[in-house]
């Protein structure tokens, strides 16, 4: 269960380091380098082997279209998966638009790609109430997701209330970390 | 389908009668001051076998954390008595006791044992010297109604501490006219983030002895609720990653899935009469309150309101439920006639009441209130309108309480902890049940045991 979460969690994370690669000049004899760099690059890299310590290529940095710059943007917002929330509200945060943005646009290119949002409470109040509360928060974000253009068959919600805080401190701040829905791919 | 029932095993590990370290105590911190004076004299024993445990001792920390007695150190007692003929009324009225509890064990046959005891009223003694005469179906007797009860049972070293609470039940009924409520278990959710399985459903003794766990889950366990014959225990559980209500026979183990709607399964209660769980589900969109018929599983939905409706809670005729809504704006409670499907608001006071229960003799209703951002423990008189918050603990939530009405358990902060602590219905009297490790929530209090 967990095991599956951590993998594809990686298949998120993977393309975004290879995107923070992707720029840097890159020297034939780094071989290593250029395994994981983009194809214009590797064509330059199966040239290696013969005599690579004669001579040095170097490359110019290819200006990312609109488009890719958006993509990279997304998968750099997709790292982070948390919304979180004011007291005993669900509303979603204005500043929270781009980053449900780009999960909106990396579900809507995976239409198989499903996404669980939990929804989480501080520990003021009783547990049951919690549970009611966080469902709201769980179905906030689904709702901002499919208006976003996700399918409703992507998205399943589930609401801990406040029996998984991530702080335990019981501290405003440690408050404020716990009230939040969680997108888990 | 298979590997979902692969997954509950793996998530949840079921225990029966699985004996943990008992580590709940009461610690006492405030409001024995004005309670009564009484003395539990130590049983006297001449036998060789060695006994369990001293009944006295039992007896005496029921009473004193009934909230409603004080009992007397031994080394201030001025005598120590076995039987009624032994004691000097006039001593210990000396002392302002009320009451004197002497008692004996007697080897009765291998590994059995036979318990006497009489509760003395001491000032009663006092004026009748021991002896009165009274007219009994017309004729004159020698009563000696200075004894308020007296009784003898054969019992097994095993049985001492039940048979220790039945005296405490047997002694605070004579002496408050109420039935005591010492012969009672509690359940309550253990959370340990470095357990491999962190959530815990146990079940414990009212006072924390012989603490038993039932369930072990990977993923959250909640909301507790006894049934009315006390065999059985409903509750909340996420081992599939989403929540399900369950019913599990707290001695045989048996597990029963009884709802796994989309959405909330939750805040399961039991009926007065044992036939219905009223509940919590979101499946229709929000969270509203509906009745399961447990025999037939038909589900009667009780509420229809775009804002939340949870924390059903029977009254104890069984008539109508109490319930939390945010229908008012903030959360309050309210309650829904069952026949009517009359709502009616019950609560004004503060910024938000939740999770109320009517106390079993329909005169209070028992919540958590908020006010100026704390959480406590509250009561209001339902003939009054009077409200009065109980404690001054923080983060206070999950009242329960005891069947007799005399006592309140919930969970509160204490240090960086989550514990368990109690407070009488007055609140006037309040201790805590620390905890080994961990933390300790949504305690329910059983009804009695049979």
């Amino acid at each position: 269960m967990q095991f599956s979460k951590i993998t594809k969690g990686l298949l998120i994370a993977i393309p975004a380091l290879v995107l923070t690669a992707c720029g840097s000049s890159s020297v034939v004899n780094d071989e290593s380098k250029a395994a994981t760099n983009s194809s214009s690059e590797s064509v330059q890299a199966s040239g290696m082997g013969q005599n690579a310590s004669a001579v040095e290529v170097a490359t110019v940095e290819k200006a990312p279209t609109v488009e890719e710059m958006q993509q990279a943007k997304f998968e750099a917002l997709r790292q982070e998966q948390t919304v979180y929330f004011d007291f005993d509200d669900s509303k979603v945060d204005a500043k929270y638009l781009e980053l449900l943005q780009a999960h909106a646009d990396y579900l809507i290119k995976n239409p198989n790609q499903t996404v669980m949002v939990e929804g989480h409470c501080d520990e003021r109040g009783t547990p049951e109430y919690n549970i009611a509360l966080g469902e709201r928060r769980a179905k906030a974000v689904a709702t901002y997701l499919q208006n976003l253009g996700v399918m409703q068959s992507q998205i399943s919600t589930v609401s801990y209330g406040e029996e998984k805080p991530l702080d335990l401190s019981r501290t405003q701040d440690g408050f404020a970390k716990n009230r939040r829905s969680v997108l888990v791919y | 389908m298979i590997q979902k029932i692969t997954i509950a095993l793996m998530f949840v590990s079921l225990l029966i009668s699985q004996a943990a370290k008992a580590s709940l105590e009461i610690v006492i911190t405030e409001g024995i001051d004005s309670a009564r004076p009484v003395a539990i004299v130590p049983f006297k024993y001449e036998g060789t076998a060695e006994l369990p445990l001293r009944i006295s001792e039992i007896i005496a920390a029921d009473l004193m954390r009934s909230g409603k007695f004080k009992t007397i150190a031994i080394d201030e007692m001025p005598q120590m008595p076995t039987k009624d003929d032994e004691v000097d009324y006039g001593s210990w009225a000396s002392l302002d006791v009320e009451a004197v509890l002497v008692g004996t064990i007697q080897d009765h046959s291998p590994g059995r044992f036979l318990v006497s005891f009489e509760l003395i009223d001491v000032l009663r003694g006092q004026i009748t010297g021991g002896t009165v005469q009274a007219l009994v179906n017309g004729k004159l007797v020698e009563t000696k109604d200075h004894i308020l009860d007296n009784r003898q049972v054969t019992i097994a070293a095993k049985q001492f501490r039940r048979y220790a609470h039945r005296i405490s039940d047997l002694a605070y009924e004579k002496l408050t006219g109420e039935r005591g409520a010492f012969l009672t278990k509690i359940a309550y959710v253990t959370v340990n983030h470095g357990d491999d399985f962190v959530y815990k459903l146990i079940v414990a003794d009212y006072d924390g002895a012989n603490e038993q766990i039932l369930l072990r889950s990977k993923e959250p366990l909640m909301s507790p609720s006894w049934s009315p014959d006390a065999s059985k225990l409903a509750y909340v559980t996420f081992e599939n990653n989403r929540s399900q209500i369950y019913v599990q026979d707290i001695y045989t183990g048996t597990r029963q899935l009884v709802t796994s709607y989309e959405g909330i399964n939750g805040a399961p209660q039991w009926s007065p009469d044992g036939n219905k769980l009223a509940l919590t589900l979101s499946k229709d969109g929000n969270p509203e309150l509906y009745v399961l018929e447990l025999t037939n599983k038909t589900l009667t939905r009780l509420t229809r309101h775009r804002a939340i409706d949870t924390e059903p809670s029977w009254s104890p005729d069984g008539k109508y439920i109490v319930f939390s809504s945010e229908r008012g704006g903030n959360a309050q409670l309210y309650s829904v006639n069952l026949d009517s499907k009359r709502i009616k608001r019950l609560t004004f006071d503060g910024e938000m009441n939740l999770g109320g229960s009517i106390t079993p003799d329909n005169n209070h209703l028992v919540m958590v209130n908020r006010t100026q951002g704390n959480y406590h423990i509250a009561k209001k008189e339902l003939a009054s309108g009077n409200f009065q918050i109980l404690t001054k603990t923080r983060l206070d939530e999950s009242p329960s309480i005891a069947p007799n009405g005399s006592m309140i358990i919930y969970s509160t902060m204490h240090g960086n902890g989550q514990v368990l602590a109690l407070v009488s219905i007055d609140g006037r009297f309040k201790a805590r049940l620390p905890a080994a490790s961990g933390q300790v929530k949504s305690p329910a209090w059983s009804p009695y045991l049979k």
